[in-house]
């Protein structure tokens, strides 16, 4: 029994730690506050509004790992969107069949890969900053799209759509299953595979990981294109969530999920984090959303309590290093 | 000068401490230490790393804080404890082994910034910052040209103006860290003799080197501190340097040549005429199976370059280097790992390890294929590995996920040779491997040199420590400016001999 315990905790890690307290912290306050929280409705409209904030961060986890940042992960998601949305009307648009769907949810993440791989081939090997070569390429593909939207929408998709926005199996809402699928993934892959292992130790020390013999150029294209990729994904359930598809749509994430990730417990300098805390944080947000919209209050106030939040978990991180550090000094 | 005693006695002490206590989150860093510096001398301060070297000087200069019941005495006045306010303002000064100096500024603003701006508006004054740097420099018999930008000149020079910054200090009491373990060893006589003007003119130095040699020449008195613990002051005169090693690590040495038999021994490395113009020329050597090959020569004789080349980071412009009877010429360092050659940085802080993260991952990083199962990582597989390693090497850890950084320099120093170990390399080339180990755990370290060789595995051991090279190597090849110029057998040749020839 101690050894499963111990086997969690190793593979879970303590940055669980603070992403489960606010978790207790927001169930609790918000059970006793709305009375109606603690109902099936609430974790509905999580559960539905979760994956795209969700698979936007999961794409913005790898980079932050490496020490990196992709500031393109929304426009990212419109282009690859865009992408499927163009291949959908060629196609018959309202009479697209299964197969346009497939061929263009391909595509999409092609295109998202392709932004993702330029920027980590730029990265890598001009060893510009991250933060300017993302920075261009996501005013690259928002000028691009607008360009060619004329900065409208897109919609017209067939009805076969509706059931990945808001279809649900065995209950449980479709987004939210390829949300965990993909969390799942990326959780595997950081814990169990070569990339994931190189992904912390570039995070860490660049150089010392190229002296270990490692490709970090490699690692670094990588890292960028799976996390093009997965904007596709996101860019896929956004289009058939909204059944349209506009440029600057979810734009407002794209910092929320560099806090997200600080959350779970990321370092923001790289080289360390994991992928649970980070879904957990993830939880926690959309739950204090959902809570703070059942007791009446805007969505624009949710977003003021989510920066409280962080500004409150730094504060009590600093106590709880102090707290340890005072502890080990009395020893 | 303004460094005269009021009452012309020399022999009173101008720095006594007694009684001084620190302790550190329960790890007691001093114990009960004292210590004592006489007016205008070079008093020598030994012990290795974690001695408590460094915290007697912060505490001397007000930074920490020692524990109730010391006593400490400064230029006829007791104090509890120093503030950094009462340290300066009584003219102790510490020139820090990095310098703290500003590369881009002049020699003149660099030792005069502190002292020549005036009341409000608080002007820089060019023309007194000038003239206080010119005397300070007069003062150490130097002539430097002070409108010059400081990256103009070499390190032994900057040296010079952060003794002659302290001095602008009013300085009586001067602490040097390691001030010489950059220099050549010209420019190291040359710092001497500033010393000892110093000295003449009533400063008193305190010393800090590992650099026994050094030590031995210049101080008249030396402080060993061990283990946070005063061992015992000494009169320089009569100690040597293998006596002083005793005293800092409490252990005796027995320092002998190697007399191994590789006459039939074959060839694991051969290289010809290698050349990368401006880093080495015309490089050949050979290594046999079980050999350790030493290298020795000042810093930038080319030595890492070579080394870096053998392990495919460089290439080279011509040459040909033969591994294990094959020709090789490698693309990426990942090339020359599969091939068999290992190359243990010199900067073990940000190239060798990666400091922040666990021990098990450092020590599997450069082998990750022999933890793979099916393309996924065995916790299991990686976990047993590593323990083997640890038990293999001796190395002292608490927990395999601990950070690297956690460890000492002679146990992290054993990670990195452990993670090169896993990778079954046929060429080890091990550059410093004793940078930042304490004399102590040095040994350890060559033990398992000395072991590996013993299994054929061909070893380059690089250092700019002659007798490091001269104890534990079979051959040592001398390089300077980008050529081989010697080759040695120790034992057939002295140690003086070669060091002699490397350090002239």
């Amino acid at each position: 029994m101690t050894a499963v315990t111990e086997r969690a905790r190793s593979s879970l890690g303590a940055e669980l730690a603070s992403p489960l307290a606010a978790f207790v912290v927001v169930m609790v306050v918000f059970g006793i506050a709305a009375p109606n929280f603690l109902s099936r409705a609430t974790f509905g409209s999580v559960a539905f509004q979760l994956p795209e904030l969700g698979l936007l961060t999961l794409a913005m986890l790898l980079p932050i790992l490496t020490g990196g940042l992709n500031l393109a992960i929304t426009f990212t998601a419109n282009i690859a969107g865009l992408t499927l949305a163009w291949v959908l009307q060629s196609q018959g648009g309202v009479d697209a069949g299964i197969g346009a769907f497939v061929l263009g949810s391909v595509l999409a993440i092609a295109v998202g890969a392709l932004s993702g791989l330029i920027m980590g081939l730029v990265i890598a090997y001009t060893k510009a900053h991250p933060i300017l070569v993302s920075l261009s390429m996501m005013i690259f593909l928002r000028g691009l799209g607008e360009f060619l939207t004329r900065g409208g929408d897109v919609s017209g998709f067939p009805g076969f759509l509706a059931p990945i926005g808001y279809g649900s199996i065995f209950g449980i809402p479709v987004p939210l299953l390829i949300f965990i699928a993909c969390v799942l993934i990326w959780h595997v892959l950081l814990t169990r595979m070569k990339l994931g292992f190189s992904t912390y130790m570039i995070g860490s020390n660049i150089e010392a990981t190229r002296y270990s013999g490692i490709n970090t150029r490699k690692v670094q294209v990588l890292v960028y294109t799976l996390s093009g990729a997965m904007c596709a994904v996101a860019g896929i359930i956004m289009l058939a969530r909204f059944n349209s598809v506009r440029v600057g749509h979810g734009e407002s994430y794209l910092l929320i999920t560099v806090l997200a990730c600080f959350l779970g417990g990321v370092n923001p300098f790289g080289g360390f984090g994991r992928v649970i805390p980070v879904f957990v944080a993830l939880v926690v947000l959309q739950l204090l959303s959902s809570g703070l919209n059942l007791m009446g209050s805007n969505q624009h106030l949710a977003t003021a309590v989510w920066g409280i939040l962080m500004i409150t978990v730094m504060i009590l991180r600093w106590v709880a290093e102090r707290l340890k550090f005072l502890n080990a000094n009395k020893g | 000068m303004a460094d005269q005693e009021p009452d012309g006695s020399a022999s009173r002490p101008l720095l006594s401490l007694r009684n001084v206590n620190m302790t550190f989150g329960g790890v007691k860093a001093l114990k009960n230490v004292s210590f004592e510096v006489l007016p205008g001398e070079v008093h020598c301060l030994a012990g290795e790393n974690g001695s408590g070297k460094s915290t007697l000087i912060k505490v001397i200069t007000g930074v920490y804080k020692p524990e109730a019941g010391a006593k400490i005495d400064y230029d006829g006045q007791s104090h509890a404890h120093m503030s950094p306010v009462t340290a300066q303002a009584g003219g102790i000064q510490v020139i820090w082994q990095d310098l703290a100096l500003f590369p881009e500024m002049t020699v003149a603003e660099n030792i005069a910034f502190q002292t020549v701006t005036g009341r409000w508006p608080r002007l820089v004054n060019h023309a007194e910052m000038w003239r206080v740097a010119t005397n300070a420099l007069q003062r150490l018999g130097v002539t430097l040209d002070v409108d010059l930008a400081l990256h103009n000149f070499p390190i032994a020079q900057r040296q010079i103006v952060a003794i002659a910054r302290a001095l602008v200090g009013e300085a009586k009491l001067v602490f040097m860290d390691e001030p010489t373990a950059s220099l050549t060893q010209s420019e190291t006589d040359y710092l001497l003799d500033i010393v000892r003007n110093l000295s003449a003119s009533g400063v008193a130095v305190v010393f800090v080197s590992h650099r026994l040699a050094e030590v031995l020449e210049i101080s008249s008195r030396v402080t060993v501190l061990r283990d946070g613990a005063l061992v015992g002051v000494y009169p320089t005169k009569g100690l040597t340097q293998s006596r002083i090693t005793e005293l800092m690590t409490g252990k005796t040495f027995d320092y002998s040549v190697l007399h191994r038999d590789l006459s039939t021994s074959s060839v694991m490395l051969e290289v010809k005429g290698l050349s990368r113009p401006g880093e080495f020329e015309d490089v050949s050597l050979t290594v046999r199976r079980g050999e350790t090959l030493g290298i020795t020569g000042l810093l930038g004789a080319g030595r890492t370059e070579l080394a870096l080349t053998l392990f495919g980071m460089r290439k080279p412009r011509s040459g040909a280097v033969v591994l294990d009877g094959k020709p090789v010429r490698f693309g990426s360092n990942r090339e020359a790992i599969a091939a068999g050659v290992a190359y243990l940085s010199e900067d073990r802080l940000s190239l060798g390890l990666i400091q922040p993260q666990a021990i098990a991952d450092n020590m599997v990083i450069a082998s990750l294929d022999k933890i793979l199962s099916g393309g996924f990582f065995s916790s299991d597989r990686k976990r047993s590995l590593v323990s083997g390693w640890i038990r293999d090497l001796g190395i002292k850890i608490g927990k395999q996920e601990d950070a690297v950084s956690t460890l000492s320099g002679g146990n992290q120093q054993r990670v990195a040779i452990a993670k090169w170990l896993a990778t079954e390399p046929k060429l080890l080339i091990l550059d410093g491997p004793t940078v930042g180990v304490d004399v102590g755990a040095r040994a350890g370290i060559f033990d398992i040199v000395s072991k590996l060789a013993d299994t054929g595995l061909a070893i380059i051991l690089i250092s700019d420590e002659v007798p490091e090279v001269y104890f534990n190597a079979d051959r040592v090849l001398h390089m300077a400016q980008g050529r081989i110029v010697g080759e040695y057998v120790p034992g057939a040749t002295s140690l003086q001999a070669i060091e002699g020839a490397v350090y002239a």
